[in-house]
């Protein structure tokens, strides 16, 4: 196949011996005969690439399926935590900029240059707008501490701990970026720099619609809240307003320092804090359930100070007692939480005591979210590449780059865009819908 | 860039064509002119000094493990002059960086990229008639991403090691004090390099092909390189994936790997080998491709059953994808797989085998010129028979048992890709050094180097079956006295081989210096590099090559008052459809 | 190459798809969005994730043929973005396969209710 063409190519070339003056448009690398051979090349390079991203995304796949394959019930409830309403409304963002970027293609084989740019634009709104969502998704299962497995503090009974306003700090740089365009564009319009006005103007306007996007989420997510399992009120605002002044936000942020500090000397600690804490339920392993104990157990705080006494006591060389009896209690612990050996928190779910209740530990809904933040954040991180050639490609847009001729690069990023939208529709279902 | 009316043939050495003087090492001046070149030709050049480097940095390591080996409680990593610069860290954990740093330098950095990256950028376009390989700026950054991923390693060197082995298997990894979080980076942007590399040669072999060049007659080293390129563009992203969630593993516990939070570390097994048999194959197809190429035109005789060696280049590319699992059989894999497992590998040393028998039948009556690429090619097949032989009683079921994690499975290795890629590596690079630099080193020299590294190379790995087969365990800093008489054999094998590898070194850049030029076509050989001036000009075709059967050498003849090959007026078999039509450039 | 017939060869290799035709697609993946989302509610058992995974590759096809210009590419791109699924199938299936082998019995049994009707591995 390939090979007619060179032949093709070839014939062609037959009538003037060199054709490189003639034959050899601008937009013609050197090494190529014709704009066909180039296209195809260019378009067989990024098929390989979509091939390599297929594979990459393979990897979290197979470790979805292995983890969903081994304890369904706990995608199911951990499923609950998101909000399908908004996953719903991010795909059809994508299928929407999928659209528009099936349209730009066209509009660009046509020489039609303003409404291609006007397409790679909307594309770019949407791209934002999905991200907006994403955020405010993002933001309100971090103030949970619905995190991966190492920094999971989900305390059903304390949904909402106060916290820092996570969706302000992701803001952070968006709003950065969207004054920083908009000076961009007051000044290219004060110095009648067209061009670059015309460039601005349009970029302004998807910043814009990354907090149009942000809005969406914050309006549709206390709805879904009522139906979500425990939940009583709007998680960020509530966030929000504890960070403003809430004088118990120093603690909480040591709870969650606490969470951080995951190895496995932090055992010891579960242990004491849990017999502290009123024994709610009768939990068999009191593995790993520290942020959700932390908060309420006012014991919490003196045990903690007990054991960095004993630490440092346990630094000294010549206590070597107080060291054992350190290394013997974390021992302990890891024996008995069951990360010394492999698996062993398997057991208790297959029994008929490991239900429903044991599923929001870090070693069930951890991992979870885990997978959920590795497949969506990786996910997000192609997004965010895709604005960045999107952008790139407005520009050559405005530029009138494009002809029939030469509309690759269009092409290519499209066929990048739709992957993405790709991975997002098996991706939606996979993590939204389990009942 | 002129193009005349082609005249008849493809006479090199006619009036019109550039001299040797105008070529692409010449064509522009200055460290900037290399830095940001998009030629093919130099990147080439560039990744064959990078690669060099750091097979001689994981080389000196290797030399560094023989010689603490010398003694059953351990020799040179405890003498004054290391210990000068390892502090007062435990020998033992120095050894396990040094192993590491080995394992993980000559894969990542030299074996992958040896071959395919070195000597396939230099010689890809050029045999395929190209002008350059389709996306040239591609293939620059893929250059600085491996020069960027070789800084990462380096960094963890000098940080705080890293001993994991090259494999990072967790949970060790997960919890090891060593840098790894900073060598899994540079391992994840050296596959980026790689990729890249691959994706580049797969555009350029289907879409650059001048007129004539069918797939058919392609060089058997395209094929090669072809067969490589979709393991590394299929295989690599898995290979990205697992150590990104090896770095998420380590920063935020995710659990997925990690037995601490429910994860299971056979997965990650799972996840690394079904890149990393791949990426075996990765290392050593290309070097079939070398041989191939070498046995050929220094056998002056038609490749024997062409389409078999460029089916099974495909062939074993393919199978590869299904035998990871051997890598896994006592790490608690269901039985049913392990058996699943070995069936298949046993099916990959088909295809190998046809190779090795079609480059005997290649000799068989050829007239052999025993130069110094045939001699490495000689010891190539030598090697790699013992080296594949051995494979197969790894991937028996019960025999692995017994020899899994020993010095057999170091020995195995080391047959396949020492004995193998880097023989090959070699053989190719004394091959087409005259093409790329227009000069030719000293025969007696390059054959005694060849000679000290297949002496070395044998008195080093062939003791080290023996001590698997007896108990020796790999990645060991001790062992018991009873094996020493066979370490220490080992060791000093290890000093020959550095010879050798010196001496190979020591003459290819003794010959940058000597005045003699090298003719066009050195060997006699017919694919297209050599119808091209040595060193080729920029655009390496100043017009359309005539292509023609890559493996026909009727037409090459030597001519005794020229003292070179030289290609008799030929009789063009081409049927008039495939004649190029014109002259091109 | 029917696509250019009577062109100049190796130029004008575009062909535009219909307004139309794209329009269509994105209406019928955003009905199938609706379905796949409607289809939540009701309980389907195991079959769940048979029918979400159903949907969800029409949907993926739909992308690919018509927005990806797949229905119109040369067959060596369709082979190669379609093969590389091939070889996602055997890798998810094989670690899929044997990590539910090994689950049940590479763990320590502690409590006799674990021990599954397999064998233990001695490997």
């Amino acid at each position: 196949m390939a090979t007619s063409e060179a032949g093709h190519s070839a014939d062609q070339h037959a009538g003037d011996a060199h054709g490189h003056d003639h034959d050899h448009p601008d937009y013609l690398a050197h090494h190529f005969d014709t704009p066909e051979q180039q296209f195809d090349s260019g378009k067989l390079g990024m098929w390989l690439f979509l091939v390599t991203e297929v594979l990459f995304f393979s990897g979290m796949f197979c470790a979805y399926a292995i983890f969903r394959a081994w304890r369904p019930e706990v995608f199911e409830g951990c499923s609950q935590f998101l909000n399908t309403k908004l996953g719903a409304i991010n795909t059809g963002v994508l299928l929407f900029s999928s659209f528009t970027m099936a349209w730009a293609v066209r509009a660009s084989q046509l020489e039609e240059h303003k409404k291609t740019a006007a397409l790679i634009a909307t594309t770019l709104c949407c791209a934002m707008v999905f991200l907006g969502v994403k955020a405010v998704e993002y933001s309100h299962k971090w103030a949970m501490g619905l995190l991966p497995a190492g920094l999971f503090s989900y305390d059903e009974n304390n949904p909402h701990p106060p916290g820092p306003n996570w969706l302000l700090y992701i803001c952070m740089p968006f709003i950065v970026i969207t004054i920083g365009v908009f000076l961009w564009m007051v000044f290219s319009w004060a110095t009648k720099a067209k061009f670059q006005f015309q460039c601005a103007k349009p970029l302004f306007f998807v910043c814009l619609s990354f907090f149009g996007g942000v809005y969406l989420g914050t309006v549709l997510e206390p709805k879904v809240e009522d139906h979500a399992v425990h939940a009583s009120a709007d998680g960020h605002a509530d966030a929000a307003e504890h960070a403003e002044g809430d004088p118990h936000a120093e603690g909480d942020s040591h709870a969650e320092g606490e969470a951080e500090a995951a190895g496995a000397d932090e055992g010891e600690h579960t242990e004491e804090a849990h017999e502290a804490a009123p024994a709610e339920e009768e939990t068999e392993e009191p593995v790993i359930e520290l942020g959700s104990v932390v908060p309420k157990s006012g014991t919490m705080v003196d045990t903690s100070r007990d054991l960095e006494i004993q630490r440092k006591l346990a630094s000294v060389e010549a206590n070597s007692a107080v060291r054992d009896e350190l290394n013997a209690l974390e021992r302990q612990d890891m024996n008995a939480s069951g990360a010394i050996t492999y698996h062993q928190t398997d057991d208790t779910s297959n029994t008929i005591a490991g239900s429903e209740e044991d599923v929001m530990r870090r070693s069930r809904a951890g991992v979870f979210f885990s997978i959920y933040y590795c497949m969506t954040g990786v996910h997000a991180i192609h997004i965010l590449a895709g604005i960045g050639v999107l952008v790139w490609l407005l520009v050559r847009s405005l530029r009138k780059d494009f002809n029939r001729n030469y509309y690759g690069p269009v092409d290519y990023v499209g066929l990048y865009w739709h992957l993405v939208d790709l991975i997002w529709i098996y991706l939606f279902p996979l993590m939204y819908l389990i009942r | 860039m002129s193009a005349g009316k082609i005249s008849s043939g493809s006479e090199i050495d006619d009036p019109g064509y550039p001299t040797p003087e105008e070529n692409y090492l010449t064509n522009s001046k200055g460290l900037l002119s290399w830095i940001f070149t998009l030629d093919h030709k130099r990147i080439g050049v560039m990744y064959l000094v990078g690669v060099s480097v750091a097979f001689l940095v994981a080389g000196l390591l290797a030399i560094g493990i023989r010689l603490h080996l010398m003694s059953p409680d351990g020799w040179f990593l405890e003498t004054g002059a290391v210990k000068a610069i390892t502090g007062d860290k435990p020998t033992n954990d120095v050894y396990n960086q040094v192993f590491t740093l080995h394992g993980a330098i000559m894969v990542f950095l030299f074996i992958i990229p040896s071959v395919p990256a070195a000597l396939g950028n230099f010689l890809v376009p050029i045999m395929l008639g190209a002008k350059d390989v389709a996306f040239p700026r591609l293939n620059l950054s893929s250059f600085y991403l491996w020069m960027f991923g070789a800084f990462f390693f380096i960094s963890a060197l000098l940080a705080s090691g890293l001993d994991t082995g090259w494999t990072f298997y967790t949970p060790y990894s997960t919890t090891s004090n060593t840098s790894v979080i900073l060598a899994t980076s540079g391992a994840f942007i050296l596959g980026f390099s790689s990729i890249f590399t691959g994706l580049n040669f797969i555009v350029t072999i289907n879409t650059m092909r001048p007129p004539g060049m069918t797939w058919f007659r392609m060089p058997l080293f395209l094929w090669a390189t072809y067969a490589t390129s979709i393991i590394q563009v299929l295989a690599t992203p898995v290979l990205g994936i697992t150590l990104l969630l090896l770095i998420a593993e380590r920063t935020m516990h995710i659990g997925i790997f990690d037995p601490q939070y429910n994860g299971d570390p056979v997965t990650f097994q799972h996840f690394f080998w079904f890149y990393s048999h791949p990426a075996v194959y990765i290392m050593i197809l290309p070097a079939f491709g070398v041989i191939s190429e070498l046995i050929s035109v220094h056998s002056h005789k038609r490749i024997f059953g062409y389409r078999f060696v460029a089916y099974s280049s495909i062939a074993i590319a393919l199978l590869g994808f299904l035998v990871w699992g051997h890598h896994m059989f006592t790490s608690g894999m269901s039985p049913v797989t392990t058996i699943i497992f070995s069936a298949l590998t046993f099916s990959v040393s088909v295809p190998s085998a046809i190779k090795v028998f079609n480059w005997l039948a290649t000799m068989y009556k050829g007239s052999i010129s025993l130069t110094t690429p045939m001699v490495y090619a000689i010891v190539f097949i030598f090697l790699f028979t013992i080296g594949g032989l051995t494979g197969l009683h790894l991937g028996t079921l019960a025999t692995d048992q017994h020899l899994h994690d020993s010095y057999f499975v170091v020995a195995h290795f080391h047959f396949v890709m020492v004995g193998g890629t880097l023989v090959a590596f070699l053989g190719g690079v004394f091959h087409w050094w005259p093409k790329m630099f227009g000069k030719m080193y000293s025969e007696k020299g390059g054959i005694a180097s060849a000679a000290l590294v297949f002496i070395g190379f044998l008195v080093t790995f062939l003791p080290q079956f023996i001590l698997g087969s007896r108990g020796m365990p790999r990645r060991y800093a001790t062992y018991d006295p009873e094996f020493q008489t066979l370490h220490v054999a080992s060791s000093i094998g290890s000093l020959i081989l550095g010879l050798g590898l010196f001496v190979a070194l020591f003459v290819l850049l003794k010959s940058l210096f000597s005045k003699e030029r090298a003719p066009a076509n050195m060997w006699g050989g017919a694919t297209l590099e050599w119808a091209c001036t040595s060193p080729p000009p920029f655009y390496n075709f100043q017009r359309a090559p005539a292509v023609d059967d890559p493996y026909d050498f009727t037409d090459i003849v030597w001519d005794s008052v020229s003292e070179r090959y030289v290609r008799v007026e030929p009789e063009r078999k081409l049927a008039p459809e495939e004649q190029p039509a014109h002259a091109g450039e | 190459m029917s696509a250019h017939e009577g062109s100049k060869e190796g130029y004008d290799f575009a062909h535009p798809l219909p307004l139309s035709l794209l329009f269509g697609v994105f209406l019928a993946l955003t009905a199938l969005t609706v379905v796949t989302v409607a289809q939540a509610s009701f309980d389907l058992g195991s079959f769940d994730i048979v029918v979400v995974m159903f949907i969800a590759t029409i949907k993926a096809c739909l992308v690919m043929g018509i927005f990806m210009h797949l229905a119109w590419d040369k067959p060596f791109n369709i082979l190669m973005f379609v093969g590389s699924f091939v070889f996602v199938a055997l890798f998810i299936v094989t670690t899929l396969y044997d990590s539910r082998a090994t689950s049940q019995d590479s763990i320590p049994v502690t409590n006799d209710i674990v021990a599954g009707p397999n064998p233990k591995v001695e490997s």
